[in-house]
């Protein structure tokens, strides 16, 4: 991470040794290829749909159109799509951020009958997912009838057990001087929970936040096993079920697609440092 | 988990002296006073937690032993039946032979490249953001987006594979390539997850290591060999663990690169696949619910042959 933060004029300082200027090029050549389906995807969307399809293939389009991209907001829902999506991704993030940050301070700093036991249970949770148990999950779903609904998209989503184990762990390094210098002082457990705590755990927070935002706005198997009705479909779910159904327009599908795209894609441009360790630090948890 | 200790640092000053002064405080006081704390962290998490984890898991095994369909109501015992079906089942040994094959391709794949790329990135020393930025960026894209997009890259004629490689390669209709063309988008679009992991830990290799390394006289292949690889021992594993318990889970990019059908000659059919087609198709829920549990068995059993690595080779260290 300090990486990131080296100040430009170091760049001077640096030679172009020979294995610099070897290690660079095969960079720049991954990267071009990393960056070419992408850049494919965009051109693409940028034709027209007869030029699309035209064969052989050609890279940039002969004719610049922004037909397709007009075309989606025109005629389908992608709008709707984008909307449910944010709503979904937004709603899932902050209900797990506030459920597994309480959870997870619980195991950690709590006793009660039954801990262990329940934390065991809760690492079998950690096998559980739509894809295993998706028939199941659906039918508890179906009873409960919240099928093509907003809440059955989003609750089964937020009950991840991987991130209550991931801030149960962060919680138990956390110098248990601190919380009691406050509890001599006559704080009570909630007020260190939020004064002393959290405040102290706010780079995991991000980090758990920041994951369960990519996986829920990139969730594709519950949306798609839970919605029927387009109007409720999200955007990974209305891409590849709608725009996929009546016969493809790749000029469109490729723009609808860098529409669910891009928005991650710029965010993270922006926030490259905290994804980068967001993403690790989730991940490097598993450990 | 050293309860005794912990639980004397841990209860409030006030508590803790009742609890020692005055034995008045009988040990179901003590208790709920401890459960009500503990009780109300963890309750919203709990009821998430039945609702949608064990309930599932509960009523899959109870509808493994039904022949419930997807109504739900009229539902018979029908005893072992199910399970008895799916063993004779070719559809179901087809297609967990599918996902193992993707596994199988994707794993080793997978754990190469990042750790390539990571070197890569680590190593070079000019703008390294934009490493990972490339490196990372399709990660955050839809598993459909990144389908769709490939299966375009693959599409006959018009796809931008073949025509840069000059090749006329039968990617999405022909047995033998349809479940590496899904494996080749996989890579693409997941192995920046990978890389971030190895590039961690990379980063996290003390630079002094490789310095006394350097005195000592060992060239750039003997310190990659006894400093860099041992020490990435810890994250290979964890790497190669996600991306198996992932793999074989796979779903999503093989439905939609073959749109939702099960791809040239029913070759890419994954396990996830088959579960839902008997589920959601054919409404046999009772079956479905069978095979899912087999399914949970299976990835359960991968999860803890890891763990059981873990743990003995901690006690190998001591």
């Amino acid at each position: 991470m300090t990486t990131a933060q080296i100040p430009v004029k170091s760049r001077t300082a640096k030679p172009w040794t020979p294995s610099q200027i070897v290690l660079t090029l095969l960079g720049v050549v991954v990267s071009l290829v990393w960056m070419a389906p992408l850049a494919w995807a965009l051109f693409t969307s940028l034709k027209s749909e007869t030029e699309a399809v035209e064969v052989p293939p050609h890279w940039l389009p002969k004719a610049w159109t922004a037909q397709a991209w007009k075309a989606i907001f025109d005629t389908g829902n992608i709008t709707d799509w984008f909307v449910n999506s944010l709503v979904v991704s937004v709603c899932v993030t902050t209900v797990v951020l506030v459920v597994s940050a309480l959870a997870g301070y619980g195991f950690a700093r709590t006793e009660f009958r039954g801990k262990g036991a329940l934390l065991a249970l809760v690492m079998t949770g950690l096998m559980v997912s739509p894809a295993v148990l998706g028939v199941p999950l659906f039918t508890t779903v179906q009873q409960m009838g919240m099928v093509d609904t907003y809440w059955g998209m989003i609750l089964p989503q937020c009950a991840p057990a991987a991130m209550v184990y991931i801030l149960y762990k962060f919680f138990q390094g956390i110098p248990r001087e601190l919380e009691e210098a406050a509890f001599i002082d006559g704080a009570g457990r909630w007020r260190v929970f939020f004064t002393i705590v959290l405040p102290l755990s706010r780079p995991s927070l991000a980090a758990v936040g920041i994951f369960t935002f990519i996986a829920s706005w990139n969730n594709f198997l519950w949306p798609y096993m839970v919605t029927n009705n387009p109007d409720l479909m999200t955007m990974p779910n209305g891409i590849a079920t709608v725009m996929n159904s009546y016969g493809i327009q790749w000029a469109q599908l490729m723009a609808g697609g860098l529409m669910a795209g891009l928005p991650l894609i710029v965010v993270f441009v922006f926030f490259q440092r905290q994804i980068v360790a967001g993403v690790a630090h989730t991940g490097l948890a598993g450990q | 988990m050293s309860t005794t200790s912990a639980e004397t640092a841990l209860v409030p000053a006030r508590t803790r002296d009742i609890a020692v002064a005055g034995r008045t405080d009988s040990l179901r006081d003590r208790m709920g006073r401890r459960l009500q704390h503990g009780g109300w962290f963890i309750a919203p998490f709990l009821a998430l937690f039945v609702l949608f984890v064990i309930w599932p898991v509960l009523r899959g095994v109870y509808l493994s032993f039904t022949d419930a369909n997807i109504s739900g109501v009229g539902a018979n015992f029908v005893g072992l039946d199910n399970y008895r079906e799916a063993l004779d089942d070719p559809l179901v040994w087809d297609s967990l032979g599918h996902s193992a094959y993707f596994t199988l391709l994707v794993v080793p794949c997978i754990t190469v490249l990042a750790f390539l790329m990571a070197m890569l990135a680590h190593h070079i020393e000019r703008a390294k953001w934009l490493w990972r930025l490339c490196f990372f960026a399709p990660f955050l894209l839809p598993s459909t987006v990144a389908a769709n997009l490939w299966q375009w890259l693959f599409n006959p004629g018009t796809g931008m594979v073949d025509h840069v490689l000059g090749i006329e390669t039968p990617w999405l209709t022909d047995k033998a390539y349809a479940m590496p063309a899904v494996v080749i988008c996989t890579l693409w679009w997941t192995v920046g997850f990978s890389f971030l992991l190895y590039l961690a830990a990379l980063q996290a290799i003390p630079d002094h290591l490789y310095e006394a390394a350097k005195l000592d006289g060992a060239n750039a292949w003997h310190r990659m060999l006894h400093i860099t690889l041992p020490m990435l021992r810890n994250i290979t594993g964890l790497v190669v663990a996600l991306q198996i318990l992932a793999s074989l889970q796979v779903f999503d990019q093989a439905v939609v690169m073959y749109d939702f059908q099960p791809g040239p000659e029913e070759s890419t059919r994954t396990f996830v696949q088959y579960t839902l087609e008997e589920g959601f198709t054919s409404y046999r829920v009772g079956y479905a619910s069978a095979i899912s549990i087999i399914f949970f068995v299976i990835i359960a059993s991968v999860a803890f042959a890891r763990m059981w690595l873990l743990r003995k080779r901690e006690e190998g260290a001591r």
